[in-house]
C-alpha cells in the first residue's frame, strides 16, 4: 500500500535568480545564479549532489534538448541528470523527480533546477508551439490568452456573474499581485498599478486585458532536497518538508465529451483532492497558510481559488473583492507577486513558487514575511484549462 | 435506352463580398476611369478557400447530406487549381466521402474547361460528378479585377431522376487567344476587347450554336434560355442578338459573384435550372480556344432537383466587407508583415496525413461500440470508457447539426484573417471538438449559435507551397 510522500523529504536549500528581461544572461548564467544560492543555503558542496532533474520547456528557443546543457552549465560531473518537460508545470515536475529519488532511497541528496530563457526570441511573446504531426492537422492554433479567456463566459453563465463583476474581480487579482510585487526584489515587475489602469488596459483576448496576463520573463529557480534525518544531521533546525506532490494530466474528457462545463479546471481539482489526502489536510480553508498559484492569467487565479477549495464554488469573485487573498487576507496568494509580477520563465515557475513558500515558512521572506505561516501550497498549471497538467505541492514545517 | 442527364446540381459562392466601388476607389489616384465600371459587388475567396474547398461545398449542395457513396467519378474543372502535380479532384472526392473506387480527373487550361468536362461526362454515359470551381485573379487596377469573382457549381449526371437531358451539342476548337496565362504567371495577358468581341464571341459562338442546333434538330426559336458566360460585359446580349435569339438571356451573375473563370458557365447553368420549367430548352455556351455549345431540355423532375442553397441561396448568403487590402492580401497581391509568430514551420508530415486520412478527410468521429460516445479525434481508446478503438464506428461530423459552446477572438496568434476565432463546438451526435470558426459577421458569435461545417485550408505551408485541408465551423446566416 502506497503511503505517499508526506514528510519523507526535506528541502535542504533553495535558490532563485532575478527574474525579468535578462538581456545580460542566457539559461546557463541564470541557472548559475539559482544554483549558487541554493548550494549556500543548503550548506553543501556541488559534489554532494547525487542526481539532478532539469526542467526546461522551450528547447527550440533555449539551450537545446536533453539534460546536457544543465550538466555542462553547472558542471554536474558524472551524476545522472534527467531532463523533464511538462509545459508550464515543468518546474514542479523537476521537483517531483528529485523528491521521489530521495524518497525512494536511491540517493541522499538530489537537485531540481528549472530555467527558461524566453527573451531570445526577438519578439514580445511565446513562440507558437508544435502540437504534434497529427494535432497540427486539425487543432486550431490559438494563443494562451485565447485558451484561458474561454473560462470567463462559462463561469459567468454558470454563476450568473455579470461581466462587470468578473472584470472587477480579475482586475483585483492583478492589482493585489502588483501590490505584492513591490516587496519582491527579484520580481520582474516591482511597481504598484492602480485598479483603473488595470481595468482600462488594452484588450488581449476578451475579457483579458494587458494586466490580466503574466509577464514573459527569463529566470531560473532551484531546490536541493534530502531526507529530514540527513537535514537534521547536517545541523538544520527548522525544516520544511514536502507534505504532498501531486500531478493530474488531461486525458481528453474535457475537450472531447460534454462532461466538463468549462467553469473550472478539472485537473486542478483532481490534483488538489489527491494532494490534500496525501498531506492529511481536511479543511484547506483553515489549514493552508498561503498559496502560490498559476496566475498565468487573472481569470486562472480566480477559478483556481475555487478549484483548490479556498472559495466555495461561485464565490471566488466575492472573496477576491473582499480581500481574502490579499497580503493581509485569510489566505494570502502570490505574496511574491506571482507569475503576474515575479514573472513566468516557464520551466522555472513551479520551483519559484516553492522558493517563496519555503522562505515564508522559514521566516526569511524579508519585507514580504507573513506572520507565522505553517503550510503553503503551490499550484502550477501546464497547457490550457481544458487540456493540461495541474501540479500541486504542499510544503510545511516539519 | 435509359434516359441520361443532369440529376442534381448545387453551387457555392464565397461569403466574402466587396463593392466594386471600394476597389475602384483604392485605384482612383492612378486609374480614375475604373469608377465607371464599378457597379455592384463581387465575391472573393477568403485566405483559406480555393478551387478545392469551393468544389467540396458545391458538391455537398448538389448531393445533400451524407457520404457521396453513389458517385462513380469526380471531374474538377478550374484554371486556378492549387496543385499542378497532385490531383485536386482526388482531394475533393475524399472530402465528400466518395468511395475509394471513384474515378477522378482534373480538367484545366481553358475558360471552357467546365463545359467541356460536363459535355464529356454527359457523353460518357457513366454516373459522374462534374464540378467547376474557380477564383481567377485580376491584376490590381485591371478591368478583370473588377469583373472577376469566385464560385463553384456541381452537377451530378446519371440515369436516375434526370432533371435535364442533353439533346444536342457541338464543339469548335481553334487557337483564338483573347487572353492567356503561362503556367508560371500570376495573371492574365489580355488582347483588345473589341477584337475579342467581334472576331471571337460574335463569330465562333454562333458557329458552335448552329452545329449544336443541327445536332438537336432544332432552330434558335426552340430555345428558351441562352446561357453564355463572358468576362466582357454585354457580350452575351450581342451574341444573342446576332443569333436572333428572342428568349431569355441568362444573367451573367455580375452582382454578388462576378466572372468565376472556368466555373462561370456552370454557375450560370445552375442558376437557370433553379427556375427552369419542365420542357424548357437551355443553350449553354463555353468559350475559350473555340467554343462548346450544349442544349438541354428540362424534364418534369426539374422541380424536385432544386438544391438546398443553389446559386440564389449562395448569392444571398453574403458577408459584405469593406477593405480592398483584405482582398489583395488573400490573393497574395501584397505581402503583409505578420510578425515572428508567423515564422512557425507548417510542414506537413505526409506520412501522418495518409495514416489519418480517414479522420481528416471526411471529418469522421468514432462512435464507441461499448458506450456509444461519439468522439473526435479518434484516438487509441474511448475517451469515456477506455474501450479500444478497433470497435469504433465512423460517424462523419461534416453534416451534423452543431452549436457554439464557447468562442473567443484571438488577436495574438498568427492568422491570415485576424482575429482567429476559436472555440468548442458541440455536435448533435454528442461530440465536442475545439474548432476554428470562419466567416464571422461583424457582431461576432455567441454561445448557442448554429454552425455548419465547411472544408477549408487549415494551414498554408508557405515555405513549401502545400496546404493542409480540414473542416472548420461557420455560423449559419451571419452578416
Amino acid at each position: 500500500m502506497a503511503t505517499g510522500i508526506k514528510d519523507k523529504v526535506a528541502i535542504l536549500g533553495m535558490g532563485c535568480s532575478k527574474f525579468g528581461e535578462r538581456w545580460d544572461a542566457g539559461s546557463p548564467e541564470l541557472m548559475k545564479e539559482a544554483f549558487e544560492e541554493a548550494l549556500a543555503d543548503a550548506g553543501i558542496e556541488r559534489k554532494q549532489i547525487e542526481a539532478a532533474w532539469f526542467g526546461c520547456w522551450g528547447d527550440g528557443i533555449n539551450v537545446g534538448n536533453s539534460s546536457i546543457p544543465a550538466a555542462m552549465a553547472l558542471r554536474l560531473e558524472g551524476i545522472p541528470v534527467s531532463r523533464v518537460e511538462n509545459m508550464c508545470a515543468t518546474g514542479t515536475e523537476a521537483l517531483r523527480g528529485a523528491v521521489y529519488a530521495v524518497a525512494s532511497g536511491a540517493v541522499d541528496i538530489a537537485l531540481a533546477i528549472g530555467a527558461e530563457k524566453l527573451k531570445d526570441t526577438g519578439f514580445g511573446g511565446l513562440p507558437p508551439p508544435f502540437k504534434g504531426t497529427f494535432n497540427d492537422m486539425w487543432m486550431p492554433m490559438g494563443s494562451a490568452p485565447a485558451g484561458f479567456a474561454q473560462l470567463a463566459p462559462y463561469y459567468r453563465a454558470k454563476y450568473g456573474t455579470s461581466k462587470e463583476d468578473l472584470k472587477k474581480a480579475i482586475s483585483h487579482v492583478s492589482w493585489k499581485s502588483h501590490q505584492n510585487g513591490v516587496h519582491s526584489p527579484k520580481a520582474h515587475f516591482q511597481k504598484a498599478v492602480s485598479m483603473e489602469t488595470i481595468m482600462n488596459a488594452p484588450m488581449i483576448s476578451d475579457p483579458l486585458g494587458l494586466f490580466d496576463c503574466s509577464g514573459v520573463s527569463d529566470g531560473s529557480a532551484c531546490a536541493i532536497v534530502t531526507t529530514p534525518e540527513i537535514a537534521k544531521a547536517m545541523g538544520k533546525k527548522d525544516l520544511v518538508t514536502v507534505k504532498a506532490l501531486q500531478l493530474s494530466t488531461s486525458s481528453g474528457r474535457e475537450t472531447q465529451t460534454n462532461d466538463w462545463d468549462g467553469s473550472y479546471v478539472a485537473t486542478t481539482r483532481v490534483a488538489a483532492a489527491r494532494a490534500y489526502k496525501e498531506a492529511g489536510i481536511s479543511d484547506p480553508k483553515k489549514e493552508i497558510s498561503l498559496s502560490e498559484v498559476h496566475d498565468c492569467f487573472s481569470i486562472t487565479e480566480l477559478v483556481t481559488m475555487e478549484d483548490l477549495g479556498f472559495s466555495d464554488d461561485g464565490r471566488a469573485v466575492f472573496d477576491i473583492l473582499d480581500g481574502r487573498y490579499d497580503r493581509d487576507g485569510a489566505i494570502p496568494c502570490q505574496i511574491d507577486g506571482g507569475l503576474k509580477c515575479f514573472g513566468h520563465p516557464i520551466g522555472a515557475s513551479g520551483l519559484r513558487m516553492a522558493y517563496e513558500v519555503y522562505n515564508q515558512l522559514l521566516g526569511q521572506a524579508g519585507e514580504r514575511q507573513l506572520s507565522s505561516p505553517s503550510v503553503g501550497l503551490t499550484h502550477n498549471l501546464g497547457g490550457v484549462p481544458y487540456q493540461g497538467i495541474a501540479a500541486i505541492s504542499i510544503l510545511g514545517l516539519h | 435506352m435509359a434516359e441520361f442527364g443532369i440529376s442534381a446540381f448545387g453551387a457555392y459562392v464565397p461569403k466574402l463580398r466587396i463593392d466594386r466601388a471600394i476597389i475602384a476607389d483604392a485605384h482612383k489616384w492612378a486609374v480614375p476611369s475604373l469608377r465607371g465600371a464599378a457597379k455592384g459587388s463581387r465575391a472573393f475567396t477568403s485566405w483559406d478557400e480555393d478551387a478545392i474547398t469551393m468544389a467540396v461545398e458545391a458538391a455537398r449542395d448538389a448531393l445533400g447530406a451524407g457520404d457521396a457513396i453513389g458517385v462513380k467519378a469526380v471531374r474538377l474543372a478550374s484554371t486556378n487549381l492549387p496543385y499542378a502535380d497532385l490531383q485536386n479532384a482526388a482531394i475533393v472526392a475524399r472530402a465528400i466521402g466518395a468511395p475509394e473506387s471513384v474515378a477522378s480527373t482534373d480538367a484545366a487550361g481553358s475558360q471552357r474547361a467546365g463545359t467541356s468536362a460536363l459535355l464529356q461526362a454527359l457523353k460518357g454515359g457513366e454516373p459522374a460528378l462534374v464540378i467547376g470551381s474557380d477564383n481567377p485573379f485580376g491584376k490590381p487596377a485591371s478591368a478583370q479585377e473588377l469583373g472577376f469573382g469566385a464560385g463553384a457549381a456541381a452537377f451530378l449526371v446519371s440515369d436516375e431522376k434526370v432533371a435535364a437531358r442533353l439533346i444536342g451539342s457541338a464543339t469548335i476548337t481553334n487557337v483564338f487567344v483573347d487572353h492567356f496565362r503561362s503556367a508560371d504567371a500570376g495573371n492574365d495577358y489580355n488582347w483588345e476587347e473589341r477584337w475579342v468581341r467581334d472576331e471571337g464571341y460574335a463569330k465562333i459562338v454562333p458557329a458552335a450554336v448552329s452545329a449544336a442546333l443541327a445536332d438537336a434538330q432544332l432552330a434558335i426559336g426552340d430555345i428558351q434560355h441562352f446561357v453564355m458566360p463572358s468576362y466582357l460585359r454585354g457580350a452575351a446580349d450581342a451574341v444573342a442578338k446576332k443569333l436572333k435569339f428572342a428568349g431569355a438571356v441568362a444573367s451573367g451573375l455580375e452582382d454578388g459573384i462576378g466572372y468565376a473563370g472556368a466555373a462561370h458557365a456552370l454557375l450560370m447553368l445552375a442558376s437557370v435550372l433553379e427556375t427552369a420549367e419542365p420542357g424548357d430548352r437551355i443553350l449553354l455556351v463555353g468559350f475559350g480556344q473555340g467554343a462548346d455549345a450544349l442544349i438541354f431540355q428540362a424534364t418534369d423532375a426539374i422541380k424536385d432537383a432544386r438544391p438546398a442553397r443553389g446559386v440564389s441561396g449562395a448569392i444571398a448568403d453574403a458577408l459584405p466587407t469593406d477593405s480592398y487590402l483584405r482582398l489583395l492580401s488573400f490573393y497574395n497581391g501584397i505581402q503583409m508583415e505578420w510578425g515572428m509568430r508567423s515564422e512557425k514551420s507548417a510542414k506537413t508530415a505526409l506520412t501522418e496525413q495518409y495514416r489519418s486520412a480517414g479522420q481528416l478527410e471526411g471529418f469522421n468521429a468514432g462512435k464507441c461500440g461499448a458506450c456509444g460516445t461519439v468522439q473526435f479525434p479518434q484516438l487509441q481508446y474511448c475517451v469515456r470508457c477506455q474501450a479500444p478503438s478497433e470497435q469504433f464506428e465512423n460517424v462523419s461530423l461534416r453534416d451534423d447539426e452543431a452549436t457554439v459552446l464557447t468562442s473567443t477572438a484571438d488577436w495574438l496568434s498568427y492568422h491570415p484573417a485576424p482575429p482567429l476565432w476559436v472555440g468548442f463546438v458541440e455536435f448533435a451526435a454528442g461530440a465536442r471538438v475545439m474548432m476554428e470558426m470562419v466567416d464571422i459577421g461583424k457582431d461576432g458569435i455567441d454561445t448557442g449559435a448554429k454552425l455548419h461545417m465547411v472544408y477549408r485550408i487549415k494551414e498554408k505551408d508557405r515555405q513549401r507551397d502545400y496546404n493542409r485541408y480540414f473542416w472548420k465551423a461557420t455560423p449559419i446566416g451571419a452578416d
